[in-house]
């Protein structure tokens, strides 16, 4: 009893509101068969309450959700036929590993022969054949996250929801059923919803990127197209952008505009529609290269003073000051000390000029960085 | 603290008080005296002595250190009583863990409401069993408003009016308006100790409201009415005051409470008494135990998500 794949899965002006507050404001995405969708944003942003609005364990306030041409929001989650990969696993801790992840057939009274080879099958996926007989209870984190995929693998589903199932694993082990996750979707080709904070997660695992804040779209697109050109600087801050600075637009010359503020003035690319006034300029660490600037390409010299140096090995992260105490994030394999003025260099291509307030792009300052 | 490594001995020597914490020996626990004193004073002093007791009968009664418990066993009025008393406290207590199921089921989660119903339900215990017995005297006598309102219905009429004291469904009925407040509240409690992304997953699995009632929540839920039985069946099995006001406690709910008070303060036979309590003691130990041993073979770990 295989559930039939389909070709779009549409969500349509979804809302959801919990009293006064709209948590999800007229989400319109079109997810394609077989594509690996992530909804990326912070704790808040409504990531959670969409994936749950997906699997009819929340009713919409409005709007519609669409299968081909099946419409689902009015289903009760159980006649959905999507498997839901929950953060804390959810795991039925008075079955087995083998009841937990043949429960769903059960319900769809498959029969037992039938039953018993695709739960060995579902298991042998995520390599836990051996701990068929164990309880929940008595196997670690990890095994427990694969038993939970497992369970939502094993009966086909159209959709395969993920809500932040890696979030309860350490650093290590986070990598590897990152991995192990997307060669499942690889072998598998199961329609995935991703739900995650963790931006290295979603570009490293997803076909498309929704970005999400307080319940609004602010982008959707490929992961090269959100890393390569954030639509905004709150998309920028989840991007990488970890130097996020309010800045006033002086001058500004076609795709090229100069801003001003905390004692230095920078030339950078213009994103969206740039009038003089504030605006926030956004830098990669990476971008920033420590020493004179090198012959030919154009671009910005400042001097900044280091304050605090982290080494990472190859490379050390640096948090130094601009003239006028505002804090730059920089990353440079040129040896720098504490309490050294030193000498930067910014391509103009590698700055991006932002409308707005820094109000808008603050909440990302103390994000990680992307591609450490 | 150690002491300095001596000649005889080359390893470091732990102080007696490290080795003794690491079997659990610690001043932590002087805070168990107060209940150890408790307890031996009131509890087990009490019970050796009634047993003591109930072992030496009066003369009338016979010579044997076992009389008493020969003369109960052998006198079928007494020895009914235990069969009364378990016809009164088996069905109470079921009846109250099984109608606080789908309450406590729909209440439990966030539920508008949720607090008036609790505290309504809560009042009952704060009552106290006889003033609730007054009431129900009130309530359910021939003259009584319900019978009154029977009658207004044409359901009954004033020569037969349905017979609610002074008998059986009396002491059944006040053991319910008592107990189930009690056994509501557990349940609640246990239900709530359950993880509802638990019945989530199972929604996502395909399984509909009565499969993940019965696969999930019961399943988790069963150990905890085991013990929430077992409370509100020793508060039946010890009925006293409602078997009396509201009961026919001579014949019907002569229960072995009200037999041990007869004998101690009727005919002052504490020894009697005594054997009566000692008796009623192993019935209830025995019910008790039944249950908890099949209690023992169920899943009893915890109900959160992670298993």
């Amino acid at each position: 009893m295989t559930e039939q794949r389909f070709d779009q899965l549409r969500l349509q002006q979804v809302s959801r509101r919990f009293g006064e507050k709209t948590v999800l404001d007229t989400l319109n995405l079109t997810i394609t068969g077989g594509e690996f969708v992530a909804l990326l944003g912070p704790s808040g942003c409504g990531k959670s309450t969409a994936l749950n609005c997906l699997a009819g364990l929340l009713p919409l306030t409005q709007g519609s959700i669409w299968l081909d041409d099946q419409r689902v929001d009015t289903l009760p989650p159980e006649r959905r036929g999507f498997g839901m990969v929950f953060q804390n696993y959810a795991l039925f801790p008075h079955l087995t590993v083998r009841g937990n992840v043949g429960f769903g057939l059960q319900m769809r009274r498959v029969g037992r022969v039938e039953s018993h080879r695709r739960v060995d099958e579902a298991l042998r996926l995520v390599q836990l054949t051996d701990y068929a007989d164990r309880l929940p209870g008595q196997l670690s984190g990890g095994q427990q996250q694969r038993v939970a995929i497992a369970r939502a693998i094993v009966i086909e589903p159209r959709l395969v929801l993920m809500d932040e199932p890696l979030s309860n694993l350490d650093a290590a082990l986070r990598l590897d059923m990152r991995t192990e996750i997307r060669r499942l979707h690889q072998s598998l080709g199961l329609t995935t919803v991703y739900v995650t904070h963790d931006q290295e997660e979603a570009l490293s695992l997803a076909d498309r990127l929704v970005v999400l804040r307080e319940g609004v779209v602010q982008q959707v697109g490929t992961p090269q197209q959100l890393y390569g050109s954030p639509a905004n600087a709150y998309v920028a801050g989840f991007m990488g952008y970890r130097n996020l600075l309010s800045m006033t637009v002086t001058a500004g010359v076609g795709a090229s505009v100069t801003a001003s503020g905390h004692g230095v003035e920078l030339t950078g690319l213009a994103v969206g529609d740039l009038s003089p006034g504030p605006a926030i300029v956004a830098i990669r660490p990476d971008d920033i290269l420590v020493g004179e600037p090198p012959a030919g390409p154009s671009g910005n010299r400042i001097e900044v003073s280091v304050e605090v140096t982290e080494y990472h090995g190859r490379q050390i992260s640096v948090q130094a000051r601009l003239p006028h105490g505002q804090a730059l994030q920089l990353r440079t394999d040129v040896p720098v000390e504490r309490g050294e003025v030193v000498p930067v260099w910014i391509p103009t291509e590698q700055v991006l000029v932002f409308p707005g307030s820094q109000a808008a792009g603050s909440e990302q300052a103390d994000r990680t960085e992307v591609g450490v | 603290m150690t002491t300095p490594a001596s000649a005889t001995d080359d390893r470091p020597r732990v102080a007696l008080s490290h080795r003794l914490a690491e079997r659990g020996v610690d001043r932590s626990l002087l805070l168990l005296l107060p209940g150890a004193l408790f307890l031996i004073a009131f509890f087990i002093y009490p019970f050796l002595y009634g047993l003591n007791l109930s072992l030496h009968p009066l003369p009338k009664h016979g010579t044997g250190v076992l009389a008493n418990y020969v003369n109960f066993f052998t006198d079928p009025y007494q020895r009914a009583t235990i069969w009364i008393t378990l016809k009164i406290g088996l069905p109470a207590a079921l009846i109250n863990v099984l109608a606080s199921v789908p309450i406590a089921y729909r209440l439990r989660g966030k539920v508008r409401g949720k607090r008036l119903l609790t505290t309504a339900l809560v009042i009952p215990i704060t009552l106290g069993t006889v003033l609730t017995a007054a009431g129900m005297i009130e309530y359910f006598s021939g003259t009584g408003w319900l019978n009154r309102v029977l009658m207004v219905a044409g359901l009954t009429d004033v020569d037969h009016p349905v017979p609610l004291l002074h008998n059986y469904w009396g002491v059944m009925l006040s053991l319910v308006v008592s107990g189930f407040p009690f056994a509501f509240l557990l349940t609640l409690s246990y239900l709530s100790g359950i993880d509802p992304s638990l019945e989530a997953a199972a929604a996502t699995l395909g399984a509909g409201r009565w499969q993940r009632f019965r696969s999930i929540s019961f399943p988790l839920l069963v150990p905890g009415l085991a013990m929430t039985f077992c409370l509100n069946f020793v508060l039946a099995f010890s009925v006293f005051p409602s078997a009396v006001l509201l009961g026919d406690p001579q014949d019907t709910t002569h229960v072995m409470s009200i037999a041990a008070y007869d004998a101690a303060y009727q005919e002052y036979d504490y020894s009697k008494a005594s054997a009566i309590a000692m008796i009623m003691a192993v019935v209830m130990l025995v019910v008790i135990s039944t249950v908890l041993l099949g209690r023992g073979r169920l899943y009893r770990g915890s109900s959160g998500g992670k298993g």
